[in-house]
């Protein structure tokens, strides 16, 4: 049984634009899952679709084991959502509203306040139990929502961009958090435009573009794709009398920074070598680029490609 | 956990959510009626009502009661839902139901009960300003109570109809100000439709509002323009239709899913 399963899901706007275009997607139960795609390539739509937010047009949806048509209630009672924009009564006190979402699933009041009471201490919001929601910050906002979706105890929980807007520390803080429920047997698809965030999180990945499922596969496989990295380097001596590096093609920044790209068949450790042998000792090296992102950038253009010939 | 149980929870959630809305903002929704109607009674009952005498064999200012009442129970069931179910809408937070295993049936009885619920209260507190201008003599508490609880029913439903197509505030306002204010006032809250020409009285029978405003007078006064089951009849005819329309709307999604 998986946790999600999409068929042929298909999605056409009421003004004739075509969200969705036969989307065939599978999530095992306990994956951390990632769906990427650019701005409109149908991410929101096939999320809303599974949590019954927007009709399909056609395709099934099953959610372990309920068929959206048959047992829509089955599907729902299983999911946990957190939206992409803030969808709570700005007007109510904070712990209102995980209670009150609590009580949609059918789960009685006394229960469902020491439900909530749980979720926002989880999640540092207890103190702010009685205050509007619409004073809370934005940061704030957001880890009501996935207190506000866990409140049910769902098995699939789906994020949609949930860190948008959340400084650093606070979503590294959600990351850990995130992880923490992942490991205790939650579901997670997570779709997010941070792509480190995927990269660190989720062990599955799909990349949805133009309404089509460009890349389905485990987050390892497909960084294994990549044939080049780029490396910023900073030394300790002065970059002006390196020459050649042996096959590595460098650039220079500045006179202690250095791009190198390093493609399949070499490797860091020889590239330092190279350094070492040249008098020049490392200080501290990153990846130019986010590498998800590198390889991310790569297929939505050929998937482009293929469809704009 | 039994499917009705959690039924019965997301009804309580709903209702009671709705109950505290419309009791936290009581200066907006409980105290208004209450002295528009106060100044009715100072102005038609007593001013102008003096003046009038009798009509339909009982004292003008008791005979506008039924219809004040009745007025205010219509204006603020309709308004209760209608403004309710927009602002979810329009703030997003109807998401919170539609996501949850709650059916449609659910959703509606829990916003029409809270449009009942609302209309139940400034009933109560308009009917509580009227006995101090009128000696209350009720002919029929039941019909009294059905009258009362149906028409709130019936405009709770009609709120929650143009609450689903409404897309901007200015739709919420306009069916009330165009459409219900003058049905409530051309049913016959201030004047019995004996006293209009023949065609007008024919005209009025097309107005749904009469029927429950009579109906709501024989329980109260006894006295009605028209044969009250035939008012029975018609408002729950109109309960059954919206109550179809509204759940059709709810399974389709119009207004409310893309």
């Amino acid at each position: 049984m998986s946790a999600l399963l999409l068929q042929d899901l298909r999605k056409v706007y009421a003004n004739g634009f075509e969200a969705l275009k036969g989307i065939d997607l599978e999530v095992a139960p306990g994956d951390f899952f990632a769906l990427l795609g650019p701005n409109g390539a149908g991410k929101s739509t096939a999320i809303g679709i599974v949590s019954s937010l927007i009709n399909k047009s056609s395709g099934r949806v099953e959610v372990f084991g309920h068929d959206l048509d048959r047992d829509p209630e089955g599907v729902k009672s299983c999911i946990g959502l957190v939206p992409q924009e803030f969808n709570f009564n700005q007007w109510e006190p904070v712990a209102e509203i995980v209670v009150n979402q609590a009580g949609f699933y059918g789960i009685p009041r006394s229960l469902a306040w020491q439900r909530a009471e749980e979720s926002l201490r989880r999640l540092d919001l207890w103190d702010k139990r009685k205050e509007q929601a619409m004073s809370l910050s934005g940061g704030m906002k957001r880890r009501l929502m996935i207190a506000r979706a866990l409140v049910h105890r769902p098995q699939l929980l789906i994020l949609d961009e949930p860190t948008a807007g959340v400084d650093i520390e606070i979503r590294r803080a959600m990351w850990s958090f995130l992880s923490e429920i992942n490991q205790h047997g939650t579901t997670i698809i997570l779709t997010t435009h941070y792509l480190e965030e995927a990269e660190s999180l989720c062990r599955n990945i799909a990349i949805i573009n133009q309404g089509r499922i460009a890349e389905h596969s485990s987050m390892k496989r497909l960084l294994n794709q990549l044939h080049n990295e780029a490396f910023v380097i900073n030394v300790k001596q002065s970059l002006d009398q390196l020459g050649d590096l042996g096959g590595y093609q460098w650039q220079r920044r500045d006179e202690y920074t250095l791009e190198v790209e390093v493609k399949s068949g070499q490797s860091v450790n020889g590239l330092f070598q190279m350094l070492a042998e040249r008098g020049i000792e490392v200080a501290s090296l990153r990846n130019k680029q986010n590498r998800l992102e590198q390889l991310f950038i790569d297929m939505v253009e050929s998937s482009r490609k293929r469809v704009q010939p | 956990m039994n499917r009705w149980l959690r039924y019965r929870v997301a009804f309580q959630t709903i209702l009671t959510k709705e109950i505290l809305r419309f009791s936290r903002i009581w200066v907006q929704t409980v105290l208004p009626p209450a002295i528009t109607t106060m100044l009715y009674y100072v102005i038609f009952g007593n001013l102008i009502g003096q003046r009038i005498g009798e009509m339909d064999g009982v004292r003008y200012i008791d005979f506008i009661v039924p219809g004040l009442i009745l007025m205010a129970v219509i204006t603020n069931s309709y308004s209760n839902v209608v403004s309710s179910f927009f602002s979810s809408k329009y703030q997003r937070h109807v998401e919170e139901l539609l996501i949850s295993p709650v059916p449609n049936w659910v959703i509606l009885g829990g916003y029409v009960a809270g449009g009942v619920a609302r209309g139940v209260v400034v009933g109560v507190v308009v009917t509580i300003v009227s006995l101090f201008f009128s000696n209350l003599d009720i002919n029929s508490y039941g019909w009294t109570l059905a009258v009362f609880v149906l028409t709130s029913i019936l405009f709770a439903l009609g709120g929650f109809i143009n609450a689903v197509y409404a897309r901007s505030f200015d739709d919420i306002s306009i069916v009330p100000t165009f459409v219900l204010t003058p049905l409530t006032y051309l049913g016959g809250v201030f004047y019995s439709i004996g006293m209009l020409p023949e065609v007008w009285q024919k005209i009025s029978l097309a107005n749904p509002v009469l029927y429950m405003i009579n109906a709501f007078r024989y329980g109260l006064l006894g006295v009605t323009d028209i044969p009250i089951g035939l008012a029975l009849t018609i408002i729950l005819l109109f309960i059954a239709g919206l109550t179809w329309f509204s759940l059709y709307l709810l399974a389709r999604g119009i207004g409310i899913k893309s």
